[in-house]
């Protein structure tokens, strides 16, 4: 097998890692804050992925400038869920908070099939089938860009809750819920605002997804499942853990398709799962509790 | 009410009463209930909804071929083998005589098993792996090749492709979907490929992924790096509509793709996702005969019920479709009943020479199966699924190697 094969490979795992990466982040900066498993994280990806077909179908806007407002829309959207139906149940019982999302996802899934049916969707843009040639390796325009949006929109994040005092308030409370309340901490409100910084950031993975990969409805469960494989491996609740496990898990299914056998790429993935479970059942940078 | 009233009225409800299981055989008599299972969503919902093509126009155009009345019982399977499973077991609870579908192998194996224990006979529209009608069933019918013989039909032809375009590649890489369709064609390409020493290539490698795959970047790759002349392929739509993107990405440019019999690339879809990348495609499968009279008849009805449509990109999903259909109504018009038994043995009876398809009439084996189905090698040209071998029922000659071969 040639080192060319091997780099081609491994560069592409890396690349799908990292929007993986960014989608796991979603659903961990959501847990993290919020201590809520949000099990329609998945459906509201494929929600962005058609967004993105649907702004490029009727205006023709490139997904990766239509990530600005479907990352807007999602924000509000992830802040009024938060606010209107999931803060009511954050005192309730763990089982209760995973019906009532598991609830949501199930409302998402069907309502995409009956509003466009059952068929595949996608966007072709000019440069979708291009790649970049570098000597003997080439590499995936699309990918790469996407990738670079991941990449970017985590370091926003990164950069939001370690410099600005609505990001610190939010670490606040996260480390203590108790004690951000008698600082005087609305923590409601940032709860909300960590559920729609959450489903901003899936958002974005949506409409850089959507490059990639066509879009349909039972998508949802696969991207839920995913993020959750991710989430675990590189620890929930840890930020730089989700951008790890993502690449983690991009690089180790591609260099399983190439080394075993490409139909065995996500046993791979759930083999690793066990695993960090069994090494590490806090995940690689996540916290022992 | 007096006494002689009373009486009149308690002997008429008594004549009705007693009167009553002949009048439902007669009801039973006039129509014959199809349930058509079918994947019209999931990952093969495309390729479920050309099939339903055909079955939606066969109850007006049998009406006019033979006079019977058909009633569709219509059921999505969802491209999934435990809701086919459960689809024809509803199908039958509510009333259907006959099942007809399901394309898919996995799906049609297990509505065979239910069709079986529940005694309701069963016609295959579509479904090549062979196990179908090997298990000595015997409410199982089905008009579609197996798998080997798709195989070997299709070996043949591309034996024939390479005399016609006077080239010969030494080596191809095998790609195929690891359903239980896919598996079986690979057993098949297995066993014949060493028995047919006249074919002047051999499999460099064997490459097997799931249908559903939403990424094919390592498999392509993989296959790519193998530096073999041309592509086997056996696939689906979406993966073979995913897998000839990768192609394009990955500067790929083989002498050409071929699939020795599967669906996929003469698809409607696959040309109206992939526009002039579609093109050179080569497909040898069961196919359609355009000449012949029933299909003038089949293509009539399609474009009044689909006129923005053409037969071509649904000739073989529809026209097999329509078939099964065909051979049901045939069975009940000579039965004249549709209790399973009689209807079963009236299909193992058929001899239906008037037919849309390539190859022998419909007769069905001791097994079930209907032998001698005929495959032609369509090419994609013209953004149109054109038939380029055998010459007999060719519209344009083969492009082979594809215009920008180049070698890995």
């Amino acid at each position: 097998m040639s080192l060319d094969l091997v780099v081609n490979v491994v560069i592409a795992g890396l690349l799908t890692g990292l929007i993986y990466g960014l989608m796991a982040l979603g659903l961990s900066v959501i847990f993290g804050v919020v201590r809520v498993v949000n099990f329609a994280h998945g459906e509201m990806m494929t929600i962005a992925m058609y967004a993105a077909t649907v702004l490029f179908a009727a205006l023709k806007l490139d997904p990766f400038f239509a990530l600005v407002p479907v990352a807007a829309v999602f924000f509000v959207f992830g802040y009024a869920l938060q606010a209107g139906l999931i803060n009511p149940f954050i005192t309730r019982p763990e089982h209760s908070q995973f019906m009532l999302l598991v609830a949501v996802a199930i409302i998402m899934v069907n309502a995409l099939l009956m509003i466009f049916g059952p068929d595949a969707r996608n966007v072709q843009t000019d440069y979708q089938l291009e790649s970049f040639e570098i000597g003997r390796i080439l590499v995936d325009k699309a990918r790469l860009y996407a990738a670079l949006v991941a990449v970017g929109a985590a370091a926003v994040l990164f950069a939001f809750f370690r410099l600005t005092l609505t990001g610190k308030a939010i670490r606040a409370c996260a480390d203590n819920y108790l004690g951000a309340k008698v600082v005087g901490l609305n923590v409601k409100k940032y709860y909300s605002l960590t559920f729609g910084l959450g489903s901003a950031c899936v958002a974005v993975a949506g409409c850089a997804m959507v490059l990639l990969v066509d879009v349909t409805p039972p998508l949802g469960p696969y991207y839920t499942l995913l993020a959750f494989v991710i989430v675990i491996v590189g620890g929930l609740g840890s930020m730089a853990g989700a951008l790890l496990g993502g690449v983690l898990i991009g690089v180790s299914e591609a260099l399983a398709g190439l080394f075993i056998a490409p139909s065995a790429k996500s046993m791979f993935s759930f083999g690793l799962l066990i695993l960090v479970l069994l090494l590490r059942p806090q995940g690689l940078l996540g916290k022992r509790t | 009410m007096n006494r002689r009233t009373f009486n009149r009225n308690i002997a008429v409800a008594g004549a009705a009463a007693a009167l009553s299981p002949f009048s439902i055989v007669r009801a039973q008599a006039q129509k014959l209930r199809v349930g058509v299972l079918l994947p019209r969503s999931g990952f093969q919902g495309f390729i479920g909804q050309s099939c339903q093509k055909g079955a939606d126009l066969a109850p007006g155009v049998i009406k006019e071929m033979l006079g019977v009345d058909l009633e569709l019982m219509n059921a999505d399977t969802e491209t999934n083998v435990d809701t086919a499973r459960t689809r024809a077991e509803r199908l039958i609870q509510e009333g259907a005589h006959v099942l007809v579908g399901a394309f898919d192998s996995g799906q049609s194996a297990a509505i065979a098993q239910v069709a079986e224990q529940r005694g309701v006979p069963y016609i295959v529209n579509i479904a090549a792996a062979p196990q179908i009608t090997e298990q000595g069933y015997k409410f199982v019918f089905r008009n579609f090749q197996t798998a080997p013989d798709i195989v070997r039909e299709g070996l043949a032809l591309i034996g024939d492709l390479f005399q016609a375009t006077n080239t010969v590649p030494r080596t191809a890489v095998f790609m195929h979907v690891n359903d239980t369709f896919g598996q079986a064609m690979a057993k098949g390409i297995g066993a014949f490929m060493p028995r047919l020493t006249q074919l002047p290539f051999k499999i460099v490698d064997t490459i097997s992924y799931d249908p559903a795959a939403k990424d094919l970047t390592v498999e392509v790759s993989k296959a790519k790096a193998t530096n073999a002349d041309f592509l086997l392929l056996v696939c689906r739509l979406n993966d073979a509509i995913i897998l000839r993107r990768e192609m394009v990405k990955q500067r790929w440019n083989p002498m050409g793709i071929i699939s020795p019999g599967s669906p996929g690339m003469y698809e409607e879809q696959y040309y109206k996702t992939l526009g002039k990348l579609s093109e050179y495609s080569i497909s040898n499968v069961p196919w359609y005969n355009p000449n012949a009279k029933v299909t003038k008849i089949v293509e009539k009805a399609f474009l009044k019920q689909n006129p923005k449509d053409k037969l071509v990109f649904h000739g073989l999903n529809a026209g097999f479709t329509f078939e099964a259909i065909l051979v049901a109504a045939d069975a009940f018009k000579r039965a004249r009943a549709t209790d399973p038994k009689t209807l079963a043995e009236a299909i193992r009876q058929t001899n239906i020479t008037e037919k849309m398809t390539l190859g022998a009439p419909i007769k069905f084996n001791a097994k079930g199966q209907v032998e001698g189905i005929g495959s032609a090698c369509v090419q994609n040209l013209n953004l149109t699924p054109t038939v380029v071998l055998p010459k007999g029922a060719a519209t344009a000659k083969p492009v082979f190697p594809v215009p920008g071969y180049k070698k890995a």
